[in-house]
This record gives C-alpha cells, structure tokens and sequence, in this order.
C-alpha cells in the first residue's frame, strides 16, 4: 500500500459519511426553508418571524444562555480549581461531578420536576418547615420566574459537568513548573490563577464555551419537561412547526436560523479567546 | 490577599478557617449533584399513590409499584428496546467510521490535514439535530424513516466527531516507536496495527464507544422527528409528557438515568485523558 495514499483511505470513511448525512442534509434544509411551491422565496422566513411567539421564544432562548452560560463557566473553573489541589478523594469527588454529563436534558428536566411540582420535594419541605400552609404551584403560567429558575437551575445542574471535564483536562496539560516558578516570584494563589491557569487554559476554555453556548441554543427538552408551552424556546418551535403544524418549510427556516445564531457566537468565541499562533504548550 | 507579614498564629488561623470552607464547598457541590438524583430515586422506589400524595416522604418505601406500572405501560418496554437497539448500532457505527480518521491525524502528516481537522471542529458547532428534518423526507423515500438504523446514522453524525477526537487523542498518546520497533522485527503496518497498537487502545476505544451509546441514549429531538412506531424511550416520554402520570415520568426518567451512571463510571479513568488532546 502506498504510504501516500493511506490516510485519505483512512479519512476517507468520516468524509463520505458527513457528506451524506450532515452536508446533504444541510442543503436540503437550506433548500426548504428557502422555497416554497414556486421557487425562491423568503415567505417562510417572514412566516416564522411574524409569528407572535418568535420574540418569545427567542428572547427566552437568549435569556437562559446568558443566565447559564456564564454561571456555568464560574462554576466550573471553581470546580477545577478545588479538584486540583485536592489529594484524598479526587476520584471519588470528580465521579460524582461528572455524573450529570451521562444524564440526558429530559432526563434532568425530570428530576427537577420532581423538586418543583406542585406535590414535589420543594413544597413538602417549605410545609414541613412552617414556611408555606398549602402546596404552591411553583410550574403554573402565574408563577412564570419560578418557571425560569427552575429550567436555569435543572440546565446548570446537568450541564456543568461537560465544562468542568474539558477544564480539568485543559489544567492536567498546564506544566507545573509554570505555578513552581510563579510561587518563588511571591505570586499569591488568586495572581496564580490569573496570570497562569488562565490564559493557558485558553484552548480549553474555547471548546468549553462553544460548546456550552450552542448546546444552549439548542435548549428542548429540558424545557418541554418543566415548563411545557409556559416558556417556549426556539427548539420547541422547530418541533412544534414540525410535528404539530406539519410545516417543513418553517420548520427548516427557523432552524437556519439557530444555525446562523449558534455560527455566529461561535465565530465570536473563536475570535475572542483565539490562541497566539505557536504559543501553545 | 494575605501577606508575609501575618504573625504565624494567625496564619494558621486563616488556613484552618480555609481549609473548613473549602471542604464544606467540596461538600455542598457534591450535595447539589447527588440531592437531586436521590429525589428522583425516592420517586421511583414509592407507590404511585405516595407518588401523587402531599406531602412527600423523604424516604424511599421500597415499593416497585411505579416501575411495574412502567413496564405494563403501553409501548414502554418496546421503546426501551428501541432506544438500546439505535444505541448499540450507533455506538458501532461512530467507532468503525471514527476511528480510522483518529488513527490518521494522530500518525500522518498529510495535505488538507488541518482543513479536514478544522471541519471535523466546525461539526461541533452545529445544532446537530436539526439535520433529523431534511432527513425525515430522504428516509421516506429510500424507506429508512422509522427504523432503528435510520435514526442510528443521524445519532452516529452526532456522534463521529467526539469519535474521531477523542480516538486520535488516544492514538497520540501511545509512542510511534512502539510501532516503528514492530516493524523492523517484521511485521506489516497491518499486522504491527492488530498485534502492538491494538490491545494497547482496546480500553480507551470502548470507553469512547460507550460516550457514542450515551449520546444517543440521551439524545431526544432527532429521535422524536424521525420515529413514529419505533420510538426511543427519551422520545416516548417526551411525546407522553403532557397527559402521563407523575409517577410513570419518575419511573421513566429512572431508567434514563441509570445507564449513565454506569457508563460514567466505566469511562471515569479516559473521561480527562479523552478531553485533554482533543482541544488541543
């Protein structure tokens, strides 16, 4: 075998497979969102974003990113922080914050269900503890912040874990010599963070953020679970256009546009924490 | 920040006050992970009828009436079955075709190498599901709509970049020379592959298998718009969400979860070591 030749053969699998079910795809999407019976239109664009539920949803899809995205990212690095100075327990202690990455959204927006609802844990604690005579229902249209807190909170609890393993991993790479030589130079444990984890921890922080922020976007299930139709979200949208008003066309047209949404902020992230060329470790 | 002129006394003062609020935190964290899943295995292990009652008991009864309710429950076990079968061809199906591609960006320096790197990258940044629309109408017409096989290679695009990611981090971390030294005592680049590179990856090759069985498992809107008849388990719940019982959603949100917990502590040891290459 040609030793040239060998690893297109070896790539060459991946790339007839993401052309046929991720490049085609995309065009068929592009090509339904942007054609209605008679060739080109932009009608199912004007469709979609004249419907009365578009700001909403966008806005909330918006919201909640921008309410856990960054939450998400302190809490993380926290993690990471406490995890690498710890010596007993670490695997232990980093098994069990790495539980929530295996666990689905739907799966987490159940769970949280199961605090929140209106016979959930939440109220049989505030009833035991004399803070409230009767049952609230916390998941009801007149109580729509604790819909929002309870999705933030059900979306920080499972998807935190996805950010602190690319972050552990990305400080493993860190040498230690870097904290040695910064600790002769009198530098306190907050410089050390700063001036050291941080900036090398730059590559990691990219993939974590896009990472974070377009599975954000594509927020669902975790909604659908606690909130139902209270706070609709650009996904559900696509489902509902989809399934419930069997229309493709919008359907495809809105999805293009949480993909222009998601490349978007990934162009951003990329271009805000790009890493100096040969400045790697 | 504290400074060197601190007497010693007080210093250590300061550190056994840290100290104690550092393993508080470390304990509240680990709270915050565990409360709720015990909340969802109280649920579980109860009654439907304590499921539904006010207040709630904070102790599991040890009563499988929900799971039986769960399994007697109209197309349950069926997607259950479902959700295994897409999985495990997904799982097959993401390392056959990803890992090759690992295997080459981790040993060759070849032309477009960056660029096909780069669009691997670029797949990740793409709500991914959404792909599931356009090939509702291909798999209708080539007859692939509503089959396990099907939705199987939207879970494996899912899939094939964490693949192809985390196999070559793998591969980049087992010596070239171990290879080279297999060649010069006589075997092929093949045999060389099969007999030294081989059992050496096998763990880390099933570990990142099963991270392709999780995100298929877990994986909801693609399954929701792809199956009708042979839904998945995360898209039968998800369908039944407005009319179901509580306790069937418990019950059913219990069996989502518990193979994650397996599957996590399967992958526990690779989990970092996965990660840590694959930004680079």
């Amino acid at each position: 075998m040609d030793a040239r030749l060998l690893p297109y053969l070896l790539i060459l699998p991946v790339t007839l497979f993401l052309g046929v079910f991720f490049l085609y795809p995309f065009f068929l999407v592009a090509q339904q969102a942007f054609t209605t019976g008679a060739g080109f239109t932009l009608d199912n664009f004007r469709d979609v974003v004249s419907y009365w539920k578009f700001p909403i949803s966008l806005k909330n899809t918006f919201l909640l990113a921008l309410c856990v995205v960054p939450i998400q990212l302190a809490l993380s690095l926290l993690m990471a922080t406490m995890v690498s100075r710890m010596e007993k327990g670490r695997d232990l202690v980093l098994y069990v914050w790495t539980i929530p990455l295996g666990i689905s959204d739907l799966a987490a927006g159940i769970i949280w269900l199961a605090i929140f609802e209106q016979s959930g844990f939440l109220n049989s604690m505030m009833t035991g503890l004399g803070l409230a005579d009767q049952p609230v229902n916390f998941l009801s249209y007149q109580n729509p912040l604790m819909v929002f807190v309870a999705i933030m909170l059900a979306e920080i609890w499972r998807a935190t874990a996805i950010m602190l393993v690319i972050i552990v991993a990305g400080i493993g790479l860190i040498p230690k010599e870097y904290y040695e030589a910064a600790e002769v130079f009198g530098a306190s444990p907050w410089q050390r963070f700063l001036r050291v984890t941080l900036p090398l921890l730059r590559p990691s922080l990219q993939t974590a953020l896009i990472l974070r922020v377009v599975l954000a976007f594509e927020v669902f299930a975790v909604v659908a679970a606690l909130g139902g139709t209270l706070f609709p979200v650009l996904m559900g949208e696509i489902y509902a256009y989809q399934f419930d008003l069997q229309n493709g066309g919008a359907a495809a047209a809105l999805a293009l546009i949480v993909l222009a949404i998601s490349l978007a902020f990934t162009l951003i992230i990329l271009r805000a924490l790009r890493v100096p060329k040969g400045a790697t470790i | 920040m504290t400074d060197a002129t601190i007497d010693v006394p007080a210093a250590a003062g300061t550190r056994k006050a840290g100290n104690t609020l550092y393993i508080a935190s470390v304990a509240l964290l680990i709270a915050w992970v565990l409360v709720p899943l015990y909340f969802l295995l109280v649920n579980t292990l109860s009654s439907p009828e304590t499921v539904n009652s006010f207040p709630k008991p904070f102790l599991p009864e040890f009563d499988l009436g929900s799971l039986q309710f769960f399994a007697g429950f109209q197309g349950m076990l069926s997607a259950l079955k479902n959700s295994v079968l897409v999985a495990v061809l997904t799982m097959i199906l993401s390392i056959a075709i990803g890992a090759p591609a690992g295997y080459a960006l981790s040993r060759f320096d070849f032309r477009g190498k960056e660029v096909f790197r780069l669009l691997i990258l670029l797949t990740r940044a793409f709500p991914l599901p959404l792909l599931a629309l356009p090939l509702a109408v291909l798999f209708i017409r080539t007859g692939l709509d509503d089959t396990a096989f099907g939705l199987a290679l939207v879970h494996t695009t899912l899939a094939i970049p964490f693949a192809v990611l985390i196999t070559f981090s793998l591969f980049s971390g087992i010596p070239v020379e171990l290879e080279e030294a297999a060649w010069t005592l006589g075997c092929t680049r093949f045999t060389a592959f099969t007999k030294v590179v081989l059992p050496l990856i096998l763990p880390g090759i099933t570990a990142s298998a099963i991270f392709a069985f999780v995100i298929s498992w877990n994986e909801v809107f693609a399954a929701a718009v792809l199956t009708i008849e042979n839904r998945t388990l995360p898209a039968f719940l998800l369908q039944t969400l407005a009319e179901s019982p509580m306790h069937l959603k418990f019950a059913g949100g219990f069996i989502l979860v518990v193979p994650a917990l397996i599957f996590i502590f399967a992958v526990r040891k690779y989990l970092f070591a996965m990660w840590g290459i694959a930004n680079r």
